[in-house]
This record gives C-alpha cells, sequence and structure tokens, in this order.
C-alpha cells in the first residue's frame, strides 16, 4: 500500500458516497459501483505491493505477488457485478411503474411513525377494563 | 421413559394434524398418552420408592433406586438428554399424568357440543403433558430449561385457543409475557448455577454444591424464574386471567400440574441452595405475601372459577413455606400438600366446570342451589373444600397438620415463627373462601330472581363427574388411610434430600400444638364464615387505599404500555422511512466507530509510491470518478465509470494480477453494455430533485467517509504483523501445484482451496440473476396498457409520450 493508491481508494469512496446519499438510483448504482472498485484496490494492496503474477513456471516464487488477496478481489468483482446487474433491473422496474428512477421515501414507515394505537395493546387493556369491572366491590 | 416423552409427541401432533375430524373423541385418543405413562410408572413404583425405612452404615435413608436414561446428542459439550425418575418425581408424574388421564375424561363430558377448533385443545394438551413430564425428568439443567419453555408456549396456546375473543387472547398474551420474560431470567441463574456447580446435572449437584461470586445473582435469577411459573406476588397477574380458557385446561395447567413447576424447581434446589445467598428469605418473604394476597383476594370473588384460581395462587404460596426452607422435615409436608392439593383443587375445578356446563354459570349470585340429582356433586363439593380448608379426616388436613407440626419443630431459622403466623392466617383465610366456594354453591349468596334457573338445571351425566369422583375418593380414602403415601413421600424426600430421616405421614398425631393450632384456624374460620358480611365490610373498606398497590394487572398493563411507548419513539425517530437517511447512520458508525480508534495508530505513512506506471492509472480512475459524480447525462456517467473499471484493470495488470485484468475487463464491458440498455428508457438526464439529504451534510459525510478510508488504509498496510513468509499465501503457492494440480495459484485458490468460497459467490450470482430477471420481466400496472405494447415489441425506442415531459423538466 503506498500513499498514492490509498488516497485513490479514498476519493473513490468519498466520491461514491456523495452519489449514494442521493435520491437518483442510477446515480446509486455508479456510486455503488465506484466504492466497488475502491475496495478492489484495499484487498488487492492488503496483500502487500505488486509482483510477479503467481503463475508456477513463470517466474520465481519469491517474486510473486500474494495471490490470496487476488482470489478474494476477484470474487468481490463478481460480486458486485451481480448487485449492480440487479440494482439496474431495479431501476428498469422502477421506470416501467413510475417512469422515473427515484428512490423515495417508505410511506410505510411514514405512517407507522403515526399510528396512535396498537391493537395487541388495544386487547390488553379491553380486557383489563373487564376484569377490573368483575372482581371490582363485593356483593354483600 | 423417553419412549414415553415420543409417545407424546406423536399423539399431540397426530391430533394437531388431525384437525377437527376427531371432534370429541380427540380427548379420548389424547388420554393415551398420560395412561400409557401412568401404567409405566406404576410398574416402576416398587424399585422407585424401595423401602424407606431402610438405613445405610450412617444412619441415613437409603431410598428407592431412581430409573435412569440417558440419550446422546453433543456428549463432547455435555448437552445430552439426561432422564431421571426417582420418588419425587414419581409423586409428581402421578399429578401430571394421572390428573391428566381424568381431565381427558372429563373434558368428552365437558365438550359435549364441540365447537371447530377446540379438539386442538386436545392435542396441545398432549404436547403440554410431554413438556411438564420433561421438566419432572429431567436430570440436566438445560433440558429442563427447554422444557419449561415448552410448557410456557402450550400454555400460551391453550389459554388463547378461542383467537377470536379478545379477552383471551389477552390473557394469553399475558402470561406468555409474565412467564417468557421470567423464563429468559432462568435461563441466565441456571447457567450461572451449573457453571459455578461445575454440572449441569441436578443428581450431581448434590454432591458438589455450586459456589461462586456471582451464585447469588444466579440464585435470584432461578427465584425469579420460578415466583413467575409459580404465580407468586407481584408475578400472579396472569393465573387469574388465564381462567378464561376453558375449566379443563384450568383444571389441569393452571391448578394442578403447570404452576407448580416453580415450586418443584424450588424445592429440587432447596436441599442444596436453601443456605446460600438470599435464597431461604427471597423464597419465604415471597411466598407468605402470595399466601395471604391470594386468599384475600379469593374471598372477594364472585366467579366461583376466579375464586379457585385466586385460592391456587393462596395454596402455591403456601407450597413455596414449606418447600423453600431446606429443611427436609418440612418439605415432606410440602409433598404431601402436593398430592392433596392436586386432588382437592382439580376436583373443584371440575365441580365448577360441570356448573358451568349446566346452568350457563358460574357466578354466585346467580346460583340457587340445586335439585335432588345433584347430590353427588354437592357432595364432593363439601368433600373437596374440606380438604382444601383441612377438615379432618381428608388429605387436606394430614398435610396441614403435617406442615404445622414440622414447622412448629424444625422451624428453628431466624423468621420461622413469623412464617407460622403467616401459615396460621393464610389457612384461616383458606378456610373462609373454602367456605365461600361451598356456599355459593348450595346458592347461599344468590340473588333473589330467576330461581329457576338453576333449581331445573338437568343433572349431569355419569361420565362427566366420574373424574371428580375418583379424586374425591383418593381425597378420602388417602385421607383416612395416610398410609398409601406414606412410603411415597418419604421416598420422595429421600430423592429430595438423600442425607434425610423422612418421618411417617399420619392422620392422627394425638393433642399436639399442631392439632391446636388446626382447631383454632377452623374455628376462626368458621367465624368469619358465620359473619361473612361484617368481614366482607371490613374487606371492602380497608383494601380501597391498597386496591391500586396491591394490583398487578396495573402494573402489567402500565409496563406493555411503556414498553409500546418507547417502542413507537424510538421507530419514529430511527425508522424515518428515507434511505439515505439511513445510509447516512450507517456510514456515520462506519466513519466513527472503527475508525476514530486508528487514528492514534498513524504515525508512519509508507511510501509515497511504489511503481511510476500508477500515476498515470491513478490519475484516470480519479479523473474519470469525478466525472462520472459531476456530469448530468446518464450516459455520460456510465461512459466515466467504464472508464475508471478499464483503468482499474490496468492498475490489476501492473500490480501482478492478470486474472483480476481479465476478469474487469470482461465484466466492464457486460456492465456497460447493461447500463445501455437500462438507460435506454430513462430520461437523459438527471433531474434536480428535492435533496435527501442537505448538499453540506452529504459533502461533509463524503469528505469523512474518504478520510476514513486513507486512515483506514495506511493504518492497515503498516498494522501486519506476521512475517510474509509465512504468510497463509505462501503455503497455498507452495501446495497449488501438488494439492491442486494447477500453475495459476489464483485459479487454485478460487476452485480447490477456497471452493465453498465460490460455490457461495454463485449462489449469489444465480440469485441476482434470478431477480433481475424477475424484476425484468413481470407485467407493468394494468392501467399502463399503452406502454406495455411498446416493450412488447422488443428493443424499440423509449416512449416518447413518456420520457418528453421529465426531459423537458430537466432542460
Amino acid at each position: 500500500m503506498t500513499v498514492l493508491l490509498a488516497f485513490t481508494a479514498a476519493m473513490l469512496f468519498g466520491l461514491g458516497t456523495w452519489l449514494l446519499l442521493q435520491r437518483r438510483l442510477t446515480r446509486i448504482v455508479v456510486g455503488l459501483g465506484l466504492i466497488g472498485h475502491g475496495t478492489n484496490i484495499l484487498l488487492l494492496t492488503s496483500g502487500g505491493g505488486g509482483g510477479r503474477p503467481p503463475v508456477i513456471g513463470k517466474s520465481d516464487k519469491s517474486e510473486f505477488a500474494d495471490p490470496l488477496p487476488q482470489a478474494l478481489a476477484l470474487t468481490a468483482i463478481v460480486i458486485t457485478f451481480g448487485v449492480t446487474a440487479f440494482l439496474l433491473s431495479m431501476a428498469y422496474r422502477s421506470w416501467q411503474l413510475t417512469h422515473d428512477d427515484v428512490v423515495a421515501d417508505d410511506l410505510e414507515d411514514r405512517m407507522i411513525s403515526r399510528r396512535r394505537r396498537d391493537s395487541d395493546v388495544a386487547d390488553v387493556e379491553a380486557a383489563d377494563l373487564e376484569r377490573q369491572s368483575d372482581s371490582a366491590g363485593d356483593d354483600e | 421413559m423417553f419412549v414415553l416423552l415420543l409417545i407424546h409427541l406423536l399423539i399431540g401432533v397426530a391430533i394437531l394434524m388431525s384437525g377437527d375430524r376427531l371432534g370429541r373423541r380427540a380427548f379420548a385418543v389424547a388420554s393415551l398418552a398420560p395412561a400409557v405413562t401412568v401404567g409405566w410408572a406404576a410398574t416402576q413404583w416398587g424399585r422407585v420408592v424401595g423401602d424407606p425405612a431402610a438405613l445405610d452404615a450412617d444412619g441415613h435413608g437409603i431410598g428407592g433406586d431412581p430409573v435412569r436414561e440417558s440419550v446422546g446428542w453433543i456428549s463432547g459439550i455435555d448437552l445430552d438428554l439426561h432422564l431421571r425418575f426417582d420418588a419425587f418425581a414419581l409423586v409428581m408424574t402421578l399429578l401430571v399424568s394421572g390428573i391428566g388421564v381424568l381431565v381427558c375424561v372429563y373434558a368428552i363430558g365437558y365438550f359435549s357440543h364441540i365447537a371447530p377448533g377446540q379438539s386442538r385443545l386436545a392435542g396441545l394438551m398432549t404436547l403440554f403433558a410431554g413438556a411438564m413430564l420433561g421438566i419432572v425428568w429431567a436430570d440436566h439443567l438445560i433440558a429442563l430449561f427447554v422444557a419449561w419453555e415448552l410448557t410456557s408456549i402450550t400454555s400460551y396456546l391453550l389459554i388463547g385457543n378461542d383467537d377470536r375473543n379478545p379477552r383471551a387472547r389477552a390473557a394469553a398474551l399475558q402470561a406468555i409475557f409474565i412467564t417468557g420474560s421470567g423464563g429468559l431470567v432462568l435461563l441466565a441463574g441456571l447457567i450461572i448455577v451449573g457453571q459455578s456447580a461445575g454440572t449441569y446435572r441436578l443428581s450431581e449437584m448434590v454432591d458438589s454444591p455450586p459456589s461462586s461470586g456471582a451464585l447469588s445473582a444466579g440464585l435470584i435469577c432461578v427465584l425469579l424464574g420460578a415466583f413467575t411459573k409459580s404465580a407468586q406476588a407481584p408475578f400472579g397477574s396472569w393465573l387469574p386471567g388465564a381462567m378464561v380458557a376453558p375449566t379443563p385446561i384450568s383444571a389441569y395447567l393452571h391448578s394442578a400440574t403447570m404452576v407448580k413447576a416453580g415450586v418443584y424447581l424450588v424445592a429440587r434446589l432447596s436441599p442444596i441452595l436453601a443456605t446460600t445467598g438470599q435464597w431461604r428469605v427471597l423464597v419465604l418473604v415471597v411466598g407468605s405475601a402470595t399466601m395471604i394476597i391470594g386468599g384475600l383476594r379469593a374471598l372477594r370473588q364472585r366467579d366461583l372459577k376466579l375464586l379457585l384460581a385466586y385460592g391456587t395462587v393462596s395454596q402455591l404460596g403456601f407450597m413455596m413455606l414449606l418447600f423453600g426452607t431446606g429443611e427436609y422435615k418440612i418439605a415432606q409436608a410440602g409433598i404431601v400438600l402436593l398430592l392433596a392439593h392436586g386432588a382437592f383443587k382439580a376436583t373443584l375445578f371440575m365441580i365448577v366446570g360441570i356448573i358451568d356446563h349446566q346452568v350457563g354459570t358460574r357466578h354466585i349470585r346467580e346460583l340457587h342451589g340445586f335439585g335432588p340429582g345433584w347430590m353427588a356433586i354437592k357432595v364432593m363439593a363439601v368433600i373437596a373444600a374440606a380438604s382444601m380448608a383441612g377438615l379432618p379426616p381428608l388429605l387436606g388436613f394430614v398435610s396441614k397438620e403435617k406442615a404445622l407440626d414440622t414447622y412448629l419443630e424444625y422451624g428453628d431459622f431466624v423468621g420461622s415463627t413469623a412464617v407460622l403466623v403467616v401459615i396460621v392466617v393464610g389457612s384461616i383465610l383458606t378456610f373462609a373462601y373454602s367456605a365461600r366456594f361451598v356456599l355459593g354453591v348450595f346458592g347461599v349468596h344468590g340473588a333473589a330472581d330467576n330461581e329457576n334457573v338453576t333449581l331445573d338445571a338437568t343433572p349431569p351425566p355419569l361420565v362427566f363427574w366420574t373424574p371428580a369422583m375418583v379424586l374425591t375418593v383418593v381425597t378420602v380414602v388417602v385421607g383416612l388411610a395416610p398410609v398409601f403415601i406414606s412410603d411415597l413421600s418419604k421416598s420422595a424426600l429421600l430423592a429430595l434430600d438423600s442425607g434425610s430421616t423422612p418421618s411417617k405421614v399420619k392422620l392422627w398425631a394425638g393433642f399436639n400444638t399442631a392439632f391446636f393450632l388446626s382447631a383454632g384456624i377452623i374455628a376462626v374460620g368458621a367465624v368469619m364464615a358465620v359473619m361473612r358480611r361484617s368481614v366482607a365490610r371490613l374487606q371492602t373498606s380497608a383494601s380501597q387505599p391498597l386496591r391500586k398497590l396491591l394490583s398487578t394487572d396495573d402494573a402489567f398493563v402500565l409496563t406493555i404500555r411503556g414498553i409500546d411507548a418507547v417502542a413507537k419513539r424510538v421507530t419514529r425517530s430511527v425508522q424515518t422511512g428515507s434511505l439515505p437517511g439511513y445510509l447516512l447512520v450507517i456510514l456515520g458508525v462506519v466513519v466513527t466507530v472503527p475508525v476514530i480508534p486508528m487514528l492514534s495508530e498513524l504515525d508512519t505513512l509508507p511510501d509515497w509510491i511504489e511503481n511510476p506506471a500508477h500515476i498515470p492509472i491513478v490519475a484516470v480512475i480519479i479523473g474519470s470518478a469525478i466525472g462520472a459524480t459531476l456530469v448530468r447525462r446518464r450516459i455520460a456517467a456510465v461512459i466515466m465509470l467504464g472508464a475508471v473499471g478499464f483503468a482499474m484493470a490496468g492498475l490489476y495488470e501492473v500490480q501482478g494480477a492478470p486474472d483480476l485484468a481479465l476478469t474487469q475487463f470482461a465484466i466492464e464491458t457486460l456492465g456497460t453494455v447493461l447500463f445501455v440498455l437500462v438507460l435506454r428508457f430513462l430520461p437523459t438526464r438527471f433531474v434536480d430533485l428535492s435533496p435527501a439529504v442537505v448538499r453540506p451534510l452529504r459533502l461533509t459525510v463524503s469528505a469523512l467517509v474518504g478520510a476514513a478510508i486513507f486512515v483506514f488504509a495506511v493504518v492497515s498496510s503498516t498494522a501486519r504483523t506476521d512475517v510474509p513468509q509465512e504468510s497463509i499465501s505462501v503455503e497455498m503457492v507452495e501446495r497449488a501445484k501438488p494439492d491442486g494440480e494447477g500453475k495459476n495459484v489464483v485459479n487454485v485458490i478460487l476452485v480447490d482451496f477456497r471452493g465453498v468460497d465460490t460455490m457461495g459467490e454463485i449462489t449469489v450470482l444465480a440469485v441476482a440473476a434470478v431477480g433481475a430477471v424477475a424484476l425484468a420481466r413481470s407485467g407493468r400496472r394494468s392501467d399502463d396498457t399503452d406502454d406495455d405494447d411498446a416493450s412488447a415489441s422488443g428493443a424499440g425506442p423509449e416512449p416518447a409520450s413518456s420520457s418528453t415531459p421529465s426531459v423537458g423538466a430537466s432542460s
């Protein structure tokens, strides 16, 4: 890891975050792509500096780049692609439904925060009132 | 024994699966499981009771020979199912399965016109009976806990079976809330006790009593669990509420069996723990309060079933007083009381159920005495209530005499005299509410209208009251001849406390102090019954100021309401419904929590640059990324992102990772194609919206995230301590050829060394692909038929009608 590559990863994350905090699904996908690239830089350089490709017989083993972070980064690249594809199909679906790709606020959540009473509590309270009237007072 | 538990499970599940097809016969099927258990217990009787008179070399009783059984599960961490059937377990099994059979028979009469869903009760009852046997037979604290929770759950389902009745739902909720939270506390307590004892086996704990600093906390937790289950003050409010369940359920779970689980646990642990920490003080204070409060409240009830429920609460407190002292002589009285209470309380519940079923009410003001056909019921009511009140020569009298006698003789610990006074006062109250019950059944409390309702009521059929008859016979016969249970109670005591020397259980012990106390109790109780009007007036005026204090129902409702209010406030502030808002919180945590501690590690910067080839590549990456962020045309943003990706491929190549470079190339190409496919439909430019997060905040968070990543990258690269030659990668390189038969180490890692990981990756891709296809192909809203046609024609241009307005708005 060098300062230059650390700075590059930091830039990718910063710009990706900026995009991620917007309402456009397209921009969110682009932001996610940038963050994915930043992560790959972090992964790759976590194994130390570069080296010769880790292929046995092509060069001396002591000159190899660390193969394990490469394997992890490879997995990450593919997974990022999967996520991107999924988000893009969501953007497409969103366009189908609303002719736009805005990530709107969740109305359900807003409604929940405005609800006054919960049905379970209503049950308890109703039964409690009944029971009090049952056992209250004496009979004789 | 394990087979018996399985039988309960199978029969229970079979009944549940049969739905309503069995009808009333479900209860006949359900009675099979407890009947088999009773039969098995009878064959083991001689073995587990043994000869309690036999003494070992030290003069201690030997007792019976417990039946043991173990089913292996995870022996490595001592998680096996250990079952142990000793004489005390036999006592409890008699209650669980004996009364279980009778209640099932009784239920056949009770549910004469069965409603849909009621045969479900039979299946749940069978499952409950199995779980209850699990508690009683378990010789391992964790197994005991699991069975304990199963009884809570089945009890919840049984109380709330009539799910259209809001009272049943509320009562079930209250019961599971109280016993469930008690169960969680119990688990913590059992683990503390088990850890400090070094064993989770109850049978081994006697020899290695637990001791550690945390033990007193563990004891309190265990007791809280036991108190909630056995409806002790102040956790008793759920038991009267549970009376909303059908009477067979109340008779079985909420008087004879489940509520005694807490008593059972206290009985098992008291010989080991009573003198440790606060055990004895807690049990005696709580038991005393429960016995008195339960008695006082029983005296005020007009509903016969509620009267019995509060009476049960009071008697459970009594049992706690007998078992919780750790004095084995007193515990023997508790064993007798367990049996006596099971017999008379189940009888009384059955009688209330019969009255309720035949007359349609169990309210004492609406009962006016019964016609001649009801003779048997009346006799049984009098006998069972007399046993409850402690009148000779019944089983209840035997147990109460034994309790008073042993307390007088062996209660030599602090506060034993006060507890004795509590027992006497509680017994007087018990006599008074027993009298109230009998007078209620005979119609003395009835208001003067509609008398014919009860006088003309049809007497119940024989099968309906036979089970109560059996229990009444037990009450009388065993009361007259306690020798039947003398050996059983002795051996049960030896099973609880092997160092004890149990005494004989007698009906008549002579004119001792206990006898005169009993006589006094009966006399005062009788006076209270005669002067019931004045007593009631006194109680009403005295309890008015106390009502708020003593009402635990209020406490429960307040607790629920409080939790609900807090939850609502938390939800309102945390769950705003805005995705960027959530992200802001997540990123904020990422930036602050792990990164701030890292700042102290940031002392040396690594090399500025490793390879001059990095400079142009990084310039392209950062430049394109800035471009992708700032451009306002969608397609431009995507192309910029693609540029970042291709530059990344170059970086991989330079770093010596050709596989990554290849993959990145392929994926980036494919990704750009995908983007373009989707972007065809979307407006070409981004339109400014009201921002989800205000601009300065967004800028700050983005900058902070970037800074945090920089710190993380620098610190983590210098934090690596192991020598590169010993890292796992070195071995992977070494073994790639011989083990993986491949020259490309990265490939070998992916498909061999970390093959499962790759399998997971493929699965993720498959799921994403399925999701993407489903989203892309699912139909549109039905009102968009025009657009549907347009897209059905395939890769046509984007419909002008839909995109024009937004493009116009953006420009």
